[in-house]
């Protein structure tokens, strides 16, 4: 056998390596781990107690019926209108492509709760936009947002973006020629796209499809704003309910819940994984793009529809969340002579948890933004150019948390960190720590993705002609590499940013006080009625996050296709 | 001095030999080329000597140093051995001095000297003045000479080139030709030249090792490589040789050649010391040895098969009964009025006999 020496310079690699081994292990398996031991002492009988009060729980059946029927009518409607879009975009000469990709993408980027709070603001009794056109419902009527349908068709809207990207990077790859000989073979429009452009999409449709379902089981931030008012209660929320009214006490027997949580989106992953394997459509050939089919007369119509929809589903509500922002109190209509920025003030300058929120906010996305990318960096190059079993698993452990649903990995952290942790006697639980920690680990993976595209186009000779010339890995990373895929890293610091920014779902169970996020704060409002404190720092997040989305457009040209979602 | 050794090097891949036991030994200041078609092995050398990956069996010693045997493998950083990529592999992030300096900086070489060493180096390949351009604004040719730059510039105790001309078109090509003979001249470096084109490597090498398979068929001078091929795989793949069956019958009065008949054609072939002086064997031919034979000169019946014109000559394709399915190749100056079809008669003039 082949026994290679290991000089100097191959332990500062080993070194690394097993740094990052730990790092993923500490991140993503340890709690994984936790909270699987909690189900089989369960399961095993250690104490049946907590599993059986969760399991004899009507609550609890009924809340998993509401998740199956939201989570079911939300994918749904977000693979019609993905699906629709997709092709719409792709296939034909529609106009302003790249402007409308970004309104249709920006729901995904902006904060579920956030999402909710602004419908909420155009569809009630007390909206303003209503009142100002005279249409509003009476006062005191139950807004029709509060309910299944309510939640359904936001989750729909908030997720309809994750099948149109899949379908979306499939559709750019499928090479013109595949259509060009159905035409030639004599079909028309209709039979190209039955017979070879829908067909070829199965496994990106399928994807996405598992995606957008994950995604509304796991949701909570438009569960909690429409269905806790509603008396609509899912999983999350129900979970959320009772660690928010019962505390750590309850902890075995939400382990339960948000386990069943995790069986339900492990089992959507798994019919995704065996419906994609019995589709393999690979398309072995590159090409330019397929020349768009023409809309001839139904250009105009098709345009003005699509975009009608873009402003009833994104700017009306956004436009009601302003407005809502600038009155004095619910249900005050607006006018020159209501108009007022006191909202903005007050959470700006005299709300004490609110200002601590945004800063918490502000730099934990930052830190884990900035650890994300110090961690991915050299971990997609292990990924990319050393393929080994290990690093195949390590792969696939550092994507598990962001699978899971976010309440999952939230209740696994607090089982895991909820006492000190040994040796080190380091107590995390009940501070701002825990958060950071559920950021790095739970987005890992959307930093981790655009470096690793970045390596992926990259010529290796470009590693090789540094080792040649005398550099070891640290500086050939340092010198070479981090500057090579600097585009693609930032690209995905922007995207943990972004999405940590905007969080809710797992630091509305991991926040304490002093350790408030905004999606706390913006829920917390909402909760106890304040819509327009809510509403304003709403529209602060909003503001912040269209601005850093539209202040990629310097660097985008430099970026791996399809590594920012908002850009076509 | 041996500055280059490879003795029964192997590396396998699962159930695939990528190299079988290849022994090279390139002398200090040589120019070696190895030539073979994709997948014979060539890259696989090219990283086994430059450290990418190890090797299985066998031993790399490069100078004195031993950097590749069972349990020895010394990383690519350690081993001093320059490459030129058939990408170029510039850092784009960097200016062209940066790129050339990199190795000095790495070395943690004192600036005043790398900026004295990289501007030496930039002269010597033509390129004075182009420091602060980005490898994005330059042409392909400048952007070779800037990767043979950074490869000098650590004045390495062997310089590996993998087909740099490949990227480049035609004029180029044979201008950056001219260029790589002139440099290896100028610099006496030992070269190791990976090339797939048989015409580049005939230019540029003293030797060329000839690889298919994983294995070297044959290391030797490009004009013995020519004249005298050890195999029938290497008369065929190097200058367009034909292998014919034969009947060798004695030495002729030049002890070096045997008397052949080739399809009843009595000629006197050109024979390897030590061969067989009688029986059966196979010959190797070269476009050269043809030509359109005399009235009255024994000569091979043959049908043009095929007529393709090369400027100021046409090359011949011919069959002929004697030589079975063999096709002929000559060339015939212009005019010629061969149409395929014709009959024409091809004498003999020479011949290899392969041992």
């Amino acid at each position: 056998m082949r026994a290679v020496s290991l000089p100097e310079t191959r332990h500062g690699e080993r070194t690394l390596l097993v740094t990052l081994v730990l790092v993923i292990a500490a991140l993503s398996a340890l709690p994984v781990l936790r909270l699987l031991i909690e189900g089989f002492s369960l399961a095993g009988g250690l104490s049946l107690a907590p599993l059986r009060r969760a399991l004899d729980d009507p609550a609890t059946w009924v809340a998993t019926r509401n998740s199956f029927e939201t989570a079911i009518g939300g994918t749904v409607l977000a693979v019609i209108l993905g699906t629709v879009v997709a092709l719409t975009v792709s296939l034909t000469d529609f106009r302003a492509r790249h402007a409308f990709v970004f309104c249709f993408v920006l729901p995904l980027m902006i904060a579920p709760q956030v999402t909710a709070l602004a419908w909420l603001q155009v569809t009630g009794p007390a909206s303003p936009l209503l009142q100002m056109l005279g249409l509003a419902p009476p006062m005191g009527s139950k807004n029709p947002l509060y309910s299944r349908e309510g939640i359904i068709l936001l989750l729909g809207i908030q997720y309809a973006p994750l099948v149109f990207l899949t379908l979306r990077a499939g559709l750019r790859q499928l090479p013109r020629e595949m259509i060009e000989a159905a035409q030639a073979a004599g079909a028309g429009r209709w039979v190209v796209l039955r017979t070879v452009i829908l067909p070829l999409m199965t496994p990106g449709l399928i994807a996405g499809t598992a995606l957008a379902f994950v995604s509304s089981i796991g949701n909570f931030g438009i569960a909690a704003l429409l269905g806790i008012p509603g008396k609509y209660v899912v999983l999350p929320t129900l979970i959320y309910q009772r660690l928010a009214g019962l505390g750590p006490s309850v902890l075995s027997e939400v382990a339960v819940l948000s386990m069943i949580v995790g069986i339900i989106a492990a089992g959507g992953i798994l019919v995704q994984d065996v419906l994609a394997r019995r589709s393999d459509y690979r398309i072995a050939t590159t090409s330019i793009a397929a020349r768009p089919f023409p809309l001839g007369r139904w250009r105009r119509p098709v345009e003005t529809f699509a975009w009608t929809f873009t402003a009833l589903v994104l700017a009306i509500p956004l436009l009601g969340l302003v407005i809502m922002s600038l009155v004095p109190a619910y249900g005050v209509a607006l006018n020159w002579g209501t108009a007022t920025f006191a909202n903005y003030a007050y959470v700006l300058v005299e709300h004490a948890a609110a200002k601590r929120a945004l800063f918490n906010s502000m730099w934990l996305a930052g830190t884990a933004a900035a650890l994300i990318v110090v961690v991915s960096i050299p971990l997609a190059y292990f990924l990319v150019w050393r393929r080994s079993r290990l690093l195949r698993v390590l792969g696939l452990a550092a994507e598990l948390p962001y699978v899971l649903p976010g309440v999952v990995l939230a209740i696994a952290l607090i089982l895991l960190l909820l006492k000190p942790i040994p040796l080190l006697g380091l107590a995390l639980y009940n501070t701002v720590w825990i958060i950071l920690v559920a950021y790095l680990a739970r987005f890992l993976v959307l930093g981790l993705k655009p470096i690793i595209s970045g390596y992926q186009q990259l010529d290796r000779g470009l590693e090789e002609a540094a080792q040649v010339a005398g550099a070891r890995l640290f500086q050939r990373l340092r010198q070479i590499l981090a500057p090579i895929v600097a585009p693609a890293a930032a690209a995905g610091a922007l995207l943990v940013f972004l999405t940590a920014f905007n969080e809710l779902t797992v630091s509305a169970l991991l926040w304490s006080s002093g350790a408030e996020t905004l999606g706390v704060v913006v829920f917390s409002f909402e909760q106890a009625g304040e819509s327009n404190y809510a509403a304003a720092l709403a529209v602060l997040t909003v503001a912040l996050t269209v601005g850093l989305m539209g202040a990629t457009a310097g660097f985008a040209r430099r970026l791996p296709e399809g590594v920012l979602p908002w850009r076509d | 001095m041996a500055r280059l050794t490879l003795e029964s090097v192997s590396r396998r891949f699962g159930a695939f030999t990528a190299l079988d036991r290849v022994s090279i030994d390139v002398a200090d200041g040589e120019l070696l080329a190895v030539l073979g078609p994709s997948g014979c092995g060539k890259t696989t050398l090219l990283r086994a000597v430059a450290g990418f990956d190890p090797v299985d069996e066998g031993a790399i010693t490069i100078g004195e140093r031993r950097v590749s045997a069972a349990g020895i493998h010394v990383p690519p950083e350690e081993r001093r051995v320059g490459i030129v990529f058939q990408s170029y592999a510039l850092w784009p992030h960097m200016s062209v001095a940066e790129n050339v300096g990199y190795p000095l900086r790495v070395a943690k070489t004192p600036v005043p000297e790398r900026q004295r060493r990289v501007d030496e180096t930039l002269a010597l390949v033509g390129l004075t003045g182009f420091n602060t351009r980005k490898p994005a604004e330059l042409s392909g040719g400048q952007r070779q000479r800037v990767a043979l730059a950074r490869c000098l510039v650590m004045t390495p105790s062997l310089v590996l080139l993998d087909e740099p001309l490949a990227n480049l078109d035609v004029h180029l090509r044979h201008a950056m030709e001219a260029e790589l003979a002139s440099l290896h001249r100028r610099t006496a470096m030992t070269m190791i030249y990976i090339t797939h084109d048989q015409a580049e490597a005939m230019a540029l090498a003293d030797r060329i090792a000839v690889m298919d398979n994983g294995a070297v068929l044959q290391l030797a001078s490009p004009s013995m490589l020519y004249r005298e091929p050890a195999s029938e795989t290497v008369a065929r793949f190097i200058g367009e040789g034909m292998v014919v069956d034969a009947d060798i019958a004695g030495r002729a009065a030049d002890a070096t050649r045997r008397h052949a008949t080739i399809g009843s054609i009595p000629v006197a072939i050109r024979a390897p010391a030590g061969s067989r002086v009688e029986g059966g064997a196979r010959v190797c031919l070269r476009p050269r040895d043809l030509a359109i034979a005399a009235p009255g000169e024994p000569a091979l019946e043959a049908h043009v098969v095929r007529t393709l014109y090369r400027g100021g000559a046409f090359r011949i394709e011919a069959r002929a009964g004697a030589t079975g399915d063999e096709i002929l190749r000559l060339d015939a100056p212009e005019p010629c009025g061969l149409k395929p079809g014709d009959a024409v008669r091809l004498a003999l003039k020479d011949g290899w006999l392969l041992g």
